[in-house]
């Protein structure tokens, strides 16, 4: 049998979702941020859900997302997404709205959007990816920056004393009553690919019932920011990330599969 | 036995030659070209050897930009 055999559309058993469009995505070589908006494409369209979503998208390396995945969106200012998500979802309640952040924006300038969006149960989900790091401005420490980890503003490793400590609002998520979904994902792998779609697309399902926020973090990689290569900066993620930002879900009171 | 054969095609200007295809391919098919660069400059993304693919993706599933396609058909 030849390729040309088997290059037949209804052979097809993998191709880039429509959604994401032809625009090149300007993000560094191997970065888990093209990963997850493929996943976040995929889901929606799954969804049939392409004229029906308003997305939020960022300051922070993601902050040109409305160029990739062609639904509605709103760009906020830094840290505000799940402000301006709240406004949207409470006026357009049958739309899926989501946001997509970085940990800087989420979890630095934006710490009591997320916070407080979340404990009020707004029908909203968040994508949370986080680095480590600021990547956009060049990679300067995060608040949810590993004990030790270098960054242009840490430059020998971040110290407790000075730095205090890496800040995992994932689980200080999960104690919030207005959460129903949160977990904290990868996409590392082709296995860990396959989980995280299953969360984005219950954190999806779950706005759209109306029973709760939801919080997907995906543990992400920035191989410029950490000055490795992408394959090294994953190995590195399981190694060191993980500890601290152990995967799986944190809280599912969904009855959702 | 009916064996699956997979082909896949990558869109060699879109890729950007990061290597997570490569690192994720179980059958070690890929490479990033040698002594080529594509129109980004970079170096895109091949398949290095012919005829054994069996179309199980993950090389598309990884890539961040979307670049890979798979198909996969039932030999008789
Ligand atoms: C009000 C304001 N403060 C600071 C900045 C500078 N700034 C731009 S992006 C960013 C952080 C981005 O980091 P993160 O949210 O983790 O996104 P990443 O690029 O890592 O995906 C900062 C501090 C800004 N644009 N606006
Ligand atoms: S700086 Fe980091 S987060 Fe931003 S695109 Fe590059 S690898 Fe991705
Ligand atoms: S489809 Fe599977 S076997 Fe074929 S090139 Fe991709 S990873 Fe390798
Ligand atoms: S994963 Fe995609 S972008 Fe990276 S080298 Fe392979 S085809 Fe190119
Ligand atoms: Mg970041």
């Amino acid at each position: 049998m030849t390729d040309n055999e088997i290059i037949q559309p209804e052979n097809l058993v993998y191709s880039k979702p429509k959604l994401l469009n032809d625009n090149p995505m300007h993000y560094c070589p191997g970065c888990s941020h093209g990963v997850v908006h493929k996943l976040v494409a995929e889901v929606i369209e799954e969804m049939g859900m392409e004229e029906k979503c308003v997305a939020i998208s960022p300051v922070g390396c993601a902050v040109f997302a409305y160029n990739y995945i062609d639904v509605d969106w709103v760009e906020a200012a830094h840290g505000r997404a799940p402000a301006l998500a709240t406004a949207i979802k409470r006026l357009w309640p049958e739309r899926l709205v989501f946001t997509y952040q970085g940990d800087g924006d989420l979890a630095c300038i934006g710490t009591a959007e997320t916070i407080h969006a979340l404990n009020r149960g707004e029908h909203i989900a968040i994508i949370f990816i986080n680095n480590a790091i600021y990547g956009m401005t060049g990679g300067q420490m995060a608040p949810t920056t590993l004990m030790g980890m270098k960054t242009a503003t840490c430059p020998y490793g971040r110290e407790a004393d000075i730095h205090g400590y890496p800040l995992n609002i994932t689980q200080i998520a999960s104690t919030l009553e207005g959460t129903s979904y949160v977990t904290r994902q990868s996409v590392h792998s082709v296995a860990a690919i396959r989980k995280a779609k299953k969360a984005i697309r219950k954190a999806f399902e779950n706005s759209l019932r109306g029973e709760g926020s939801s919080l997907v973090e995906i543990v992400s990689t920035c191989n410029a920011g950490w000055k490795m290569s992408p394959e090294k900066a994953n190995q590195w993620m399981e190694e060191n990330m993980f500890k601290s930002y152990p995967v799986g879900d944190l809280k599912d009171t969904t009855n959702l599969e | 036995m009916a064996k699956i054969r997979g082909a896949i095609i990558i869109d060699r200007d879109r890729c950007k030659g990061c290597n997570l295809c490569v690192v994720a391919c179980p059958l070690n098919l890929l490479a990033l070209a040698e002594k080529e660069v594509n129109k980004k400059g970079y170096r895109f993304a091949q398949q290095t050897i012919e005829n054994v693919c069996n179309g199980c993706a993950s090389c598309a599933i990884v890539c961040p930009d979307g670049c890979i396609t798979v198909y996969k058909k039932k030999e008789i």
